[in-house]
């Protein structure tokens, strides 16, 4: 049934229009010459400064860190959760993966704050990249699991079995046949993994300490103060990098 | 019974689960270097009591011996059992050489070159090593399956209806292909299918299974020509049912006249003929309403629906056997 | 075979337990607290917080976040429903289309936020446009209301609304509608009485993932909503920042949460697709 009435061919050019040309115009106006909306010529100042704004570079760097850290975690623990769901259910672990991805994110944030700080009395940590990083891991193993179980769902138990067969114990089996067999799958989890974290705002601002700031965090202060088109160029980098790395992942995922 | 010349048996094995009874009671035994065949249709328990060999699923009573060793709780990676499954489940990410090396490695064997030559040499699939499984027909797939499980010189090979997946041109001459192989490497074969056919051209021996039951064990002969009870009987090949007596299509005959002293037959009326192409199939309506059917070949007689005929048999091909309850 | 399950459910469940279930139940103990000196807690043990998330000050603050995410939720169905009907029609480019719509999603909500804002506020493109043609001569306050925060919000929650519409709609039999035209329906009477009632599991698992978040957002009432148009993701942000007040913050969470939940519930009879 391929028959598309003009209405809905005109619909979904204004839809598309909608989401896209905003940041088609951020992007086209992150090369402007001045830092007005009025298009001044083509110039690449604004590139240049993101890359001397020593502020930018090193929220880039933890943010890089932090995402690249939580993101080797969250996918191995998250990768051994689904495979262990896979084979027998746990409506515990599983309701608790549910809440999370249910659980807005503004509440997911204070409600690691206050433990922090609970825990903070106890022990002589404080604030900074590692509780952002443990933060990260917190709310990506759910992403993680989802991805990898959908993975899982089109695996032949019948491997597993053969492998058993054939001398391997079940860690062998699944490491050497189950693992393999799954691996884009698991790689476009971590991708996932990666791209949650490295854009997160509302936690990582919440929890984050004095030297962990992140992209995001210097991304919205600017927003805020709505002055430097540095902004613009960022945001191009950001969207265009990520997007970019989502299409890998896509990929990874029907291969 | 001498134990020392079963390579397997199974005593009293059974297999509860919460909803049925899978296998119920079973208790075979199979001599070393045989072909033996659970023939059942599906639903029977023989997957089951296959995977009970295998290791995959644990007796919930009775005893699974190998060589005379219990070994109803050991793992499967710790029997010296292989099998053969019915969709092959080879290794998708690994060549066949891969696949055929995989239980080598995880012996921890050394020489792998010769071993994995020697077997494929035997498959017929020597120069296709560095083929990964999509690559392959389902015919050279299976004998992949085969290979792998082979080299590992299993004490009893297990295959569990390798000829479904084929196509059915293929099936006669992987059937004998599969028999030479286990006469010439001498491994003991344990074979389950729903096909009679299967069962008997390939079979030492039969054990035909019935509701998670044993119905009978026995060489091909016997259990074709000497069914004990009707589901053998019935499962092994047609049967015409005449007031108690069985008599096969093949044993059944027919004629225009008899004897009236003869009492091995039955007056009626033929219904139809179904050409087979090389036998034809005369159904005839018998006068207590039965449908008798008779095997023949193209001959001068000529059978027309409405014709009033006698059917016919020797004493020798009679089966007596009760009814059973469904 | 069952050790080696456990010992891979084990460090999910760890990370879940202590990083999740521990820090909500730890602020469902400070809900129940008063304000104190120091950190903002202290005793003794109330349940005032809760009686003060229904204050007519907060309880404008609810009743804009349901209007709002309310209206926003509408709009996506509509704007959606066309869009998911468009990609499922579209053969061999069903997954370019479906990507076109899902990718922006996953790509920094904040910075495509800021484009907006980028367009809209009073020296942004739109309005410096506007001037300059000559259609203006202020600029137009296009930010900083509930008109801005809906836009954004249907901007960021659009494709939860398109993925799960667009998976009934691809699933329905064309030859339903065929059959529709063959018994006299124009294709308007098809639509309304065959495609949307079958499409119905999808417009309720649309409905629930772009509402639920809605309802929590932080970021688009954040900057998009200024000072004016504040919702509860923004008050309980401030309680447990600037106002200190963390056992109220809590309190006004688990209200939010219960929200949530109690939605879940109704709305989720049957999780057609099992995904975790």
């Amino acid at each position: 049934m391929t028959r598309r009435s003009a209405w809905l061919v005109a619909w979904a050019i204004g839809v598309y229009a909608f989401l896209h040309v905003p940041m088609l115009i951020l992007a086209v106006f992150s090369f402007n010459g001045s830092r007005y909306s009025t298009w001044i010529g083509f110039s690449l100042d604004w590139y240049r400064a993101v890359f001397h704004d020593p502020q930018l570079a090193q929220s880039a760097w933890n943010s890089l860190v932090i995402a690249i850290t939580a993101m080797l975690i969250s996918t191995v623990i998250g990768t051994l959760c689904a495979y262990a769901l896979w084979r027998r259910s746990s409506p515990w672990v599983s309701g608790s993966l549910y809440l999370s991805l249910v659980t807005p994110e503004i509440v997911t944030g204070v409600s690691l704050l206050a433990f922090y700080q609970w825990i903070f009395r106890h022990l002589r940590w404080h604030l900074g990249m590692q509780t952002v990083i443990l933060a990260h891991v917190a709310f990506s193993i759910a992403y993680v699991v989802i991805v990898v179980l959908a993975r899982l769902r089109t695996f032949d138990p019948a491997l597993e079995e053969a492998a058993l067969d054939l001398g391997a114990t079940e860690w062998q089996a699944f490491l050497r046949v189950t693992l393999p067999s799954i691996l884009p799958g698991v790689v476009a989890a971590a991708l996932l993994a990666f791209t949650v974290s490295i854009d997160d705002y509302v936690i990582t601002s919440l929890v984050a300490g004095v030297d962990s700031e992140t992209l995001p965090m210097v991304i919205y202060a600017m927003a805020r103060r709505g002055i430097s088109p540095a902004v613009n160029a960022i945001s191009t980098m950001i969207v265009f990098g990520l997007g970019a790395l989502i299409l890998v992942s896509e990929r990874l995922r029907e291969a | 019974m001498d134990s020392g010349a079963y390579i397997l048996e199974l005593r009293d094995v059974s297999k509860q689960y919460p909803s049925h009874k899978a296998v119920d009671g079973v208790s075979l035994a199979v001599e070393r270097g045989a072909f033996y065949s659970l023939l059942g249709p599906s639903g029977c328990g023989k997957t089951t009591t296959l995977r009970m060999v295998a290791g995959f699923e644990t007796p919930t009573a009775g005893d699974v011996l190998l060589n005379g060793s219990r070994i109803n709780d050991l793992r499967p990676y710790e029997r010296n059992v292989s099998t053969v499954f019915q969709n092959y489940a080879l290794f998708p990410h690994l060549t066949v050489r891969g696949n055929i090396e995989f239980g080598l490695r995880r012996r921890g064997e050394r020489d792998l070159d010769t071993p994995v030559r020697e077997v494929l040499e035997l498959v017929q699939l020597s120069g296709k090593e560095s083929r990964s499984p999509a690559q392959l027909s389902g015919g050279e797939r299976q004998r992949v399956a085969l290979a792998r499980s082979l080299v590992l010189r299993p004490e009893v090979l297990l295959l569990d209806e390798p000829l479904s997946a084929l196509d059915p041109n293929l099936r006669k001459q992987v059937r004998s292909e599969l028999k030479s192989l286990q006469r010439s490497t001498g491994i003991t074969f344990l074979f389950i299918t729903h096909d009679q056919e299967e069962a008997l051209s390939m079979s030492d021996r039969i054990a035909v299974m019935h509701g998670g039951r044993l119905e009978q064990v026995g060489t091909p002969e016997d259990i074709y020509q000497r069914p004990r009870t009707r589901f053998v009987a019935e499962f092994l090949g047609a049967m015409n049912w005449i007031d108690g007596i069985g008599v096969r299509p093949e044993s059944t005959h027919l004629a225009r006249t008899m004897p009236e002293s003869e009492s091995r037959r039955r007056a009626g009326r033929v219904e139809n003929c179904v050409f087979l192409g090389n036998r034809i199939h005369v159904a005839t309506r018998l006068q207590n309403g039965a449908l008798a059917i008779a095997e023949i070949h193209q001959g001068p007689e000529c059978w027309n629906a409405g014709d009033p005929v006698h059917v016919w048999w020797h004493a020798a091909d009679e089966l007596a056997l009760p009814a059973e309850n469904a | 075979m069952n050790r080696l399950r456990t010992i891979f459910l084990t460090p999910a469940a760890l990370v879940m337990t202590s990083l999740f279930l521990a820090p909500l139940a730890i602020i469902c103990a400070y809900s129940l607290l008063t304000r104190g000196a120091y950190f903002g807690l202290g005793l003794p043990w109330t349940i005032a917080n809760y009686g003060r998330v229904f204050d007519p000050l907060y309880g404008e603050v609810l009743l804009r976040s349901f209007a709002l995410a309310a209206v926003a939720t509408v709009l996506c169905l509509l704007l959606g429903f066309p869009l998911a009907l468009f990609i499922s029609r579209s053969g061999q480019r069903k997954n370019f289309y479906l990507n076109l719509v899902i990718l922006p999603f996953w790509t920094s909500l904040l910075v495509r936020i800021y484009a907006w804002i980028f367009l809209l506020r009073d020296t942004g493109l739109i309005n410096a446009t506007l001037q300059k043609i000559g259609l203006t001569h202020a600029p137009l306050p296009m930010l900083y209301n509930d008109g801005a925060v809906i836009l954004g919000l249907v901007y960021g929650y659009l494709p939860f609304m398109v993925l799960p519409l667009y998976a009934t709609l691809e699933r329905l039999d064309p030859f339903l509608i065929e059959a529709a035209a063959d018994l006299g329906a124009r294709p308007w009477t098809a639509l309304l009485r065959v495609i949307v009632p079958l499409a119905a599991p999808g417009i309720r698992a649309g409905v629930v993932l772009v509402f639920i978040p809605c309802l929590g957002a932080f970021l688009v009432p954040d900057l998009m909503g200024g000072g004016k148009s504040i919702m509860i993701g923004n008050v309980v942000q401030n309680q447990f920042t600037t106002a200190r007040d963390w056992p109220f913050g809590s309190a006004l969470s688990l209200v939010l949460m219960a929200a949530v939940m109690t939605l879940l519930l109704v709305l989720v009879r049957r999780s057609g697709e099992e995904l975790l």
